[in-house]
């Protein structure tokens, strides 16, 4: 069926919701001032969580290391400060449950005293595994949002043999600017950044793909890497979700990755530009990753714009270093689409946070729910070919093996179906409930699983132990007797004869 | 200066500003036009029995919420039941009694939809439910068309006795008016043993400006067929259904028509005729009865298509529309199931794709 | 008149016996319920249900002698999921589901008498003689025997935390239709 598939070529997939980020893009980026107090959460990356290495009261230097990286897939974390250890305890998450995370919080003693800084004089003579090494070392994960760590990636990417990096410029979310200005004011980083990863994934070209509604971003990135043939700026349509790893890659490079496989099996390796920038940082100056830009967006902000700040800081320091207009109806982590909303305002800026959403009333209207007209719109802005109002059907009814059947794990969860929605269906609540519910279901399975082996191991236990007493209880007998036997043996013929003399 | 902010609300925090309510509108929108040439064409009994059809639509679904205990009015509101009966209002005849009107409101939205669990629930399209109810139960009205009696013309009822038509009705003044479609001709006229050749001499014109006997929705085709383009510009269908559904009455038309002139009417004939185009474009795309792909929505439409032209032909009555799209809205389910798009990374089975690196 | 009822009750007569030796030659078998039920149940032997073990209480559940509330353990979702697999409605207004949970010892007060330790079926509590216990987590079933049977009432049943790992989105409420 290719040539009918041709024919009927599904209209393009995705959402173009209006975008919102000028004027806050064209602000220049602004410094913020040291906060007085950090909060460094040790889970700001995929994986096991870092593992605290310093005590209450310890004096840190900037860019110290603070917390270990625990297993295979995990990341350090460095003082983004220079001052005192005050505690290690916990804070909010940024997470919609509200709970807490474990954090240290370094007092600052005002002075942003760096480390003894290591940085490699030429990554490009060095070994690709050092530059990898380097770069975990330094607890640099994945900026666009992901927070993988990216070490592990870049040996992945050296395993499989990738060809090609991607440097993933897309920030396809609306309000969201901050690789747009690192584009802006930092291309150098993020160009060099680009060529120590090819250097350390073996790749020999790097696509940088940038959405065409950041023709600055373009035209800067193009001026930086022009000395460099091997790094092309490929502008690519303004759509959400461009900056999706696999529509990116179709886009780029027209392959399409296996919905069971990694990017990396098809050759493909793909990198934010600020965790290019970040690597960048972190091989040449030996700056571990303690600092991000932060888009500060949102009808309730007086004056929007992207922030420079340590992480750790309070997002309520932020807000109120770029003032407030009103009281936010909603504050979000991240951009519209799919970003965090958080319950409170006491909560720190992490690896991932690319921006911070208040959000006045007008932006927060919820409207109300109403009934599936069954209209089409999310199938066709689905970007994974999904059939969103059919996933939905059934775990409206709980049928959630139903959904899976639909392939609701394919599901990105980018929200393109819940924004075209004429009767605003939170689709991806559904989602994200069905998800997390047959997760739930699993490690329950696992969890009942093990008690039983647990149950029947005990059962069995007792059953050696009372095998062994009863053994044990059998030989000491069998050794009474016998020693009760050997304690006459002499006598035994005597008494015989004797007896046999008496009888 | 620290702010709670209750309890999480999910992402996306940001929507469309379409709804239900604006869908419905701009397919009334669209189907306005076709519609105001139809009363002018036929009269002020035409409005009436219009007004009539769609205040009994809203009468059975304020019914059926009130039995529910929900309120009607903001239900209502999403103009579905307005839209419902005014698709069913234009495919009746034009001069058909009140009670025609009233009863197959009522049954579209009552039997046709709200038993069904309401919008987005039902299985048949309950505009098409609602006319097969009334044609098998009342054969008599539901087959009286008239020749248009264009509204200010001479001998053309007025105002009140358009109104009283429809309440008591059509006098004995107007039988010069009543006539035949050309479907309904043409089987006539063939079961009688007269062949096309000879009886489409005597048959009403066939006109692409509508001048002709037939429903409100059917006389003008190329009014049918604007609204239904515009409806694409403006997003709310797609070509697939409409395409498939024409070609799937014009194709076994023209190919049977080739071999046997005197039995086949010709494709034009069937293409214009009936409830062809309104069928195509605005009756046989309705979202909750039709299938999600496009590959679906294609088989579907010509199916619709397919069995349309062999109602018309072979089967007992002249016009098939209304069987033929409740016989693939059945159909929808499987059709659903089997002809799913693809998903990114799978292969049309559901298998991932194989890597080739 | 005749030929329209004979034949009509001659056609009901055939399939009739085509439906009767259909039912009887084409009949599904019975699944092997019973292992299935058991799977559900949350195996740890405790009795609560008043059974021996959850293999016995599966098979009286598949026969229809016992309610799928049985379990205290398995609390809503168990008693759902059986009523779900054996077709019968529930009524589980009386379940207390008080969600999963586990034993907590409370350390001030334990005298390290090791009754709980003999009675847990899964080996859970770790301790010994005159040593405070304690509950592994991961290992308990909540089936409270060991609350029973504990002189000093160190022992209580809590609800396992919700952490960031386990919380979920909550169903979003469904408009009418």
């Amino acid at each position: 069926m290719g040539f009918l598939d041709r024919f009927l070529k599904a209209p393009s997939w995705g959402v173009h919701p209006e975008d919102h980020k000028r004027p806050a893009a064209d602000v220049p980026l602004r410094m913020f001032p040291s906060p007085e107090r950090v909060f460094m959460p040790l889970s700001q990356h995929v994986g096991g969580a870092a593992r605290p290495i310093v005590l209450v009261g310890q004096k840190v230097l900037k860019g110290q290391l603070i917390a270990e990286a625990q297993g295979n897939i995990s990341a350090p974390i460095h003082a983004p400060v220079s001052g005192t250890i005050s505690a290690v305890g916990e804070v909010t998450a940024p997470h919609p449950s509200g709970l807490p995370f474990k954090a240290i919080t370094i007092e600052s003693d005002g002075q942003d005293r760096w480390i003894e800084t290591d940085p490699l004089a030429d990554p490009f003579s060095a070994a690709p595994e050092e530059v990898a090494r380097r770069s975990a070392l330094a607890g640099v994960v994945g900026l666009g949002g992901a927070t993988f760590p990216s070490a592990v990636k870049f040996a992945l990417g050296k395993r499989l043999k990738v060809g090609t990096l991607i440097v993933n410029g897309g920030e396809c979310e609306p309000y969201l600017s901050s690789d747009d200005r690192i584009m802006r004011d930092f291309p150098e980083q993020v160009v060099d950044g680009a060529r120590i990863v090819m250097h350390a994934i073996g790749a020999s070209e790097a696509l940088v793909g940038i959405e065409d509604n950041k023709p600055e971003a373009i035209a800067a990135m193009r001026q930086a890497a022009a000395p460099y043939p091997e790094v092309k700026i490929r502008p690519v349509p303004a759509r959400y979700p461009m900056g999706s790893d696999k529509q990116l890659i179709q886009t780029l490079t027209g392959k399409e990755v296996p919905s069971d496989a990694r990017a990396a099996e098809v050759g493909v390796l793909v990198h934010n530009v600020s965790t290019c920038a970040a690597v960048h940082k972190a091989i040449r100056l030996g700056h571990p990753l303690v600092e991000r830009i932060v888009t500060l967006n949102g009808g309730a902000i007086a004056t929007p714009g992207n922030v420079y700040a340590p992480l750790g800081t309070m997002i309520s320091d932020l807000l109120a270093f770029v003032g407030l207009k009103e009281a936010p109806s909603r504050l979000i982590l991240g951009g519209p689409m799919m970003g965090t909303p958080l319950l409170h305002d006491r909560i720190p800026i992490v690896k991932g946070a690319s921006g911070i959403l208040a959000f006045d009333a007008a932006e927060a209207f919820v409207p109300e729910a109403g009934p599936c007209i069954r209209c089409g719109n999310c199938t066709k802005a689905c970007p994974m070919g999904l059939l969103p109002l059919e996933m939905a059907a059934r775990i409206r009814v709980g049928d959630l093996e139903g959904a899976e059947a639909y392939a609701l794990q394919d599901c990105i969860s980018c929200g393109c179906c819940a924004y075209v929605c004429p009767s605003h269906i939170p689709l991806v609540q559904y989602f994200s409930h069905a998800k997390g519910e047959l997760t739930n279901a699993e490690r329950t399975k696992l969890r009942t699983d093990a008690t039983k082996r647990l149950a029947e191991a005990k059962a069995a236990r007792i059953e050696r132990e009372n095998r062994e007493k009863a053994e044990a209880a059998a030989r000491r007998k069998a050794e009474r007797e016998a020693a009760k036997a050997a304690a006459t043996p002499a006598a035994t013929p005597v008494a015989e004869q004797t007896q046999g003399a008496s009888a | 200066m620290s702010q709670a902010y209750g309890i999480a609300v999910a992402a996306p925090h940001t929507t469309t500003t379409n709804s239900p309510t604006r869908i419905m509108t701009l397919v009334m929108l669209a189907l306005a036009p076709a519609t105001l040439y139809g009363f002018w064409l036929y009269g002020w009994p035409a409005f009436f029995l219009w007004a009539i059809t769609i205040g009994a639509a809203m009468l059975g679904e304020a019914f059926c919420l009130r039995l529910l205990n929900r309120r009607a009015v903001p239900v209502l509101m999403d103009g579905s039941a307005i839209l419902t009966g005014w698709l069913l209002a234009v495919s009746l005849p034009p001069w058909a009694p009140w009670w025609i009107g009233v009863f197959g409101g009522m049954f579209a939205t009552t039997l046709g939809k709200q038993a069904f669990g309401g919008l987005g629930q039902n299985l048949y399209n309950p505009a098409m439910v609602a006319r097969v109810a009334l044609l098998i139960s009342f054969p008599v009205q539901m087959t009286a068309w008239v020749a248009p009696l264009p509204m200010f013309s001479a001998g053309a009822p007025g105002l009140v006795d358009g109104l009283l038509i429809i309440l008591k009705g059509v006098p004995h003044a107007y039988d010069a008016v009543t006539s035949a479609t050309t479907l309904g001709f043409a089987k006539t006229e063939l079961s009688r043993g007269v062949n096309l050749l000879e009886s489409l001499q005597h048959a009403p014109a066939l006109s692409f400006i509508g001048s002709r006997p037939g429903s409100l929705g059917e006389t003008a085709a190329w009014l049918i067929l604007a609204g239904g383009v515009a409806m694409m510009f403006m997003r709310i269908i797609t070509w697939h259904i409409p395409l498939a559904m024409l070609a799937g009455i014009a194709i076994p038309a023209a190919i049977l028509h080739a071999v046997d002139p005197s039995r086949y009417l010709e494709m034009g004939a069937h293409v214009l005729s009936g409830g062809a185009m309104l069928g195509a474009f605005f009756i046989a795309t309705d979202y909750v009865t039709s299938p999600n792909s496009p590959r679906g929505q294609l088989i579907f439409g010509f199916g619709c298509g397919v069995f349309t032209y062999i109602i018309r032909t072979w089967a007992g009555y002249p016009e098939g529309v209304a069987f033929a799209v409740l016989l693939m809205n059945s159909m929808t389910p499987i059709i659903d199931t089997y002809f799913k798009p693809r998903i990114y990374g799978r292969d049309r089975k559901g298998n991932p794709l194989q890597t080739t690196n | 008149m005749l030929m329209s009822v004979g034949s009509l009750a001659a056609m009901g007569l055939a399939l009739g016996s085509v439906l009767g030796v259909a039912s009887r030659y084409l009949a599904v078998e019975e699944n092997p319920i019973e292992a299935e039920l058991q799977a559900m149940l949350p195996g740890s032997q405790c009795g609560q249900c008043g059974y021996v073990g959850c293999a016995q209480a599966a098979a009286a559940l598949a026969k229809g002698e016992a309610p799928v509330t049985l379990c205290p353990p398995g609390g809503k979702a168990t008693a759902e999921a059986l009523a779900a697999k054996l077709g019968v409605k529930v009524d589980l207004s009386n379940v207390s589901d008080s969600g999963p949970q586990i034993a907590e010892v409370t350390e001030e007060i334990c005298i390290g008498c090791c009754r709980c330790m003999k009675v847990c079926p899964t080996d859970a509590i770790i301790g010994a003689a005159k040593q405070i216990h304690n509950v592994i987590r991961e290992a308990c079933t909540g089936c409270s025997s060991c609350v029973d049977v504990c002189p000093t009432e160190a022992l209580g049943m809590a609800p396992i935390p919700v952490t960031l790992q386990h919380w979920t989105w909550p169903k979003p409420a469904s408009a009418h239709n």
